[in-house]
């Protein structure tokens, strides 16, 4: 009975061995992190395609190393992000995260990766600012703006151009659209405007009423930093209440599903401007190119990739460029490909070209798109100024920059 | 003044979404003591429902009533398929009403898809209008959602109260193996009860989706909200329901009028305070 046990338990010993005998080295594992539940659910999607795009155009292999696509949900919050990583890293033992969408995703993965020295993790569309400003990881990369450099443009056009002095804040409240409202009012302060007042409210909010009442009178526009369902109630109910102010758009605020939805809100929005890293009908040559290339890939997908889609892309394309770069050698802790990839130069859809600072944060270019109504009465975005190189510090001297302490509720403020 | 009184109108408004929320809820646990956990999903189902006749008819009365009963259908459905086969296992009735509503957001995703929808209102809903006294523009819709829940609350009370299926219902609250014993059908009768609870959830989605909007995640926040507006206000109590919903519909307008960031926290803190010092709600009765 005793030797039987015995050898039961050498065999087992001997199974768990050749389990976690280290994967083929010629397989290299890609590990994507999106969300693919709840209301994110259809532009986590798009994200994931995004990913698997980048793949499917290096053939699925670098080098003759076939390359894993691994996917997993994220429900927006940080701990569903790390339990999402964690399970890659240690169960499927992926060499590489790319990932995750959301602002507040992105800096639980950022603290995470110190913990995984030997894996590589490539943000995917979550911008918010000190994910790579402030404590910045050795092996968290992101080939993408954060949430300031994708309003780049927009403050000094909305002084400049549209003349609009006082601006009243309505936001998400959480890092992502601190981000952005820090982009906005960088510039916009800077120009001589004022936003005596910011609206703070939770993700999800269904009855914005109160606070379109509280809004003051006296503004010029109001800057809305909302997403999805958040954007549509927030600005029937501003229509609604009989609000006659101009809309400024965040970069997620103002896309074509809401432009697409129905509402007589949307005559508000003729002329709003927004700030955004990825126009879906960008007249280029790059862009035409990459849409074509996803519409083959996925006939099912949108129309045309969304900003999820475009920035999930960039991080597994990078990737692809330099493990062919290495030759998909990731020996010694990917050493000679984190080399690669944080000097790494490539053309992004968007016409631009793709390069890293000293944080590993894309120095990038912005658009300043406007609502405009078509010929057949639905309503688009077109581009009215590209600001190219934009980087983390806006233009501004780095060490100013971070003295003006980490992003916050309060912090900016230009009352 | 002018912005307080705005507030607590607002504060009205959102109340009555919640009480027709709450009612349906309120009316099937009261009955069964089961907390139906899918009530979330036949909501929003009942939105989705109602967008699409209000997109083929463009008559928005008729979306609500279609996307009632559609609701209602399928709450029958449930009942009579698969929570009445554990009549009597609270526990896991409830269970299964959770797999229920994971099914049902999961299936609605699929074929509705992630986007947000907004059913579209006659010309004389869809705007505002000035309110009197207080000078400031008001959603039509919002004042209509008050006179809308005060009528489903009356009828709700007279089907209770005065005809010969609420007096069977009360009967069976009050003792449902006495009613049984009685000789009357209550697998049928809970069918019945089912079946009113979507069709006042259904009416509720449609009725949201016109005054906001719906989206994936819809169902779990009404499901949320009616259970907070039913321990507040006791489970099973039609009364309490109205109670409870006005309570918290007033305390979230207050919260994000007057402290946007922690508006949430004094939703919880009534019904925290609710549980302290009266666990069975404020109109409930304690189970004896």
């Amino acid at each position: 009975m005793f030797t039987n046990l015995r050898a039961i338990t050498m065999t087992s010993i001997l199974a768990l061995g050749v389990f976690t005998a280290p994967a083929s080295a010629e397989d290299i594992k890609i590990g994507v992190i999106s969300i693919l539940e709840g209301a994110f659910a259809a532009l986590g999607q798009d994200g994931i395609r995004g990913a698997e795009l980048a793949v499917a155009e290096a053939g699925g292999e670098v080098a003759g190393n076939k390359i894993e696509v691994i996917t997993m949900s994220s429900d927006a919050s940080p701990d569903s992000a790390v339990n999402a990583a964690r399970k890659l890293i240690e169960q499927d033992g992926v060499d590489i995260i790319v990932g995750p969408l959301s602002g507040s995703e992105g800096l639980a993965l950022r603290d995470l990766s110190k913990s995984y020295p030997a894996v590589t993790f490539l943000n995917g569309s979550s911008a918010a600012q000190d994910t790579t400003l402030r404590d910045s990881s050795d092996n968290f990369f992101r080939f993408g703006g954060d949430g300031a450099q994708w309003m780049a443009g927009v403050g000094n056009y909305a002084h400049d151009d549209l003349g609009y002095q006082k601006v009243a804040v309505v936001a998400e409240d959480y890092s992502f659209p601190y981000t952005q409202v820090l982009g906005f009012m960088t510039e916009f302060c800077a120009a001589g405007g004022s936003v005596p007042d910011k609206f703070w409210t939770p993700i999800g909010t269904k009855d914005y009423s109160s606070v379109v009442y509280s809004i003051p009178s006296d503004v010029d526009a109001i800057f809305v930093a909302l997403g999805g369902a958040d954007a549509v109630n927030f600005l029937t109910q501003y229509n609604q209440a009989g609000g006659d102010k101009p809309i400024i758009g965040g970069s997620i605020t103002i896309d074509q599903s809401i432009l697409d939805s129905e509402g007589p809100f949307k005559k508000q929005l003729i002329g709003a401007p927004a700030g955004t890293p990825t126009v879906s009908d960008l007249d280029g040559t790059e862009w035409k190119a990459f849409t074509a290339s996803y519409t083959e890939h996925f006939p099912d997908g949108f129309t045309a990739p969304s900003i999820f889609a475009h920035h999930y892309y960039m991080s597994a394309h990078a990737a692809v460029l330099a493990l062919e770069e290495v030759k998909g050698d990731l020996s010694g802790d990917q050493a000679a490909f984190r080399a690669a990839l944080s000097d790494l130069q490539f053309v992004t859809p968007t016409g631009g070209t793709m390069r890293l600072d000293e944080n590993r944060n894309g120095i990038v270019d912005n658009f300043v798109t406007e609502v405009f109504e078509r010929e057949d009465g639905t309503l688009g975005n077109r581009v009215v100024k590209i600001i190219s190189d934009v980087d983390q510090s806006l233009g501004q001297d780095p060490s100013a920059f971070l003295a003006q302490g980490p992003v916050s509720r309060d912090n900016p403020s230009c009352p | 003044m002018t912005f307080f009184l705005i507030v607590t109108l607002n504060g009205l408004t959102l109340a009555a979404l919640y009480f027709l929320a709450a009612s349906g809820f309120t009316l099937i646990f009261g009955l069964m003591r089961t907390v139906n956990m899918a009530h979330g999903a036949l909501l929003l189902l009942g939105g989705y429902v109602g967008f699409e006749v209000a997109k083929t008819t463009g008559i928005w009365p008729l979306a609500i009533l279609g996307g009632g009963l559609a609701a209602a259908l399928v709450g029958a459905i449930i009942q009579f398929g698969i929570l009445g086969r554990f009549q009597g296992d609270e526990l896991r009735q409830t269970l299964a009403s959770i797999a229920l509503s994971i099914i049902m957001a999961d299936l609605m995703l699929w074929f509705w898809g992630g986007i947000t929808y907004q059913v579209a209102m006659p010309d004389a809903l869809a705007g505002g209008f000035r309110l009197p006294l207080l000078g400031v523009g008001y959603a039509t819709i919002r004042l209509v959602l008050i006179a809308f829940a005060i009528v489903v609350g009356i009828a709700l009370w007279l089907v209770i109260a005065k005809t010969r299926l609420g007096a069977i219902i009360r009967a069976g609250v009050d003792d449902r193996e006495m009613l049984r014993a009685l000789g009357f059908d209550v697998a049928k009768i809970f069918v019945v009860v089912f079946a009113l609870g979507g069709l006042l959830a259904g009416m509720a989605g449609v009725v949201a989706a016109s005054a906001l909007s719906i989206s994936p995640g819809t169902d779990l926040q009404f499901l949320l909200s009616s259970l907070v507006v039913v321990i507040v206000g006791g489970m099973g109590s039609v009364g309490g329901a109205a109670l409870g919903a006005l309570l918290i519909g007033l305390a979230e307008q207050y919260g994000l009028a007057y402290a946007p960031t922690y508006g949430v926290v004094f939703t919880f803190a009534i019904m925290v305070l609710v549980l302290a010092v009266r666990p069975q709600g404020l109109l409930g009765r304690s189970e004896a």
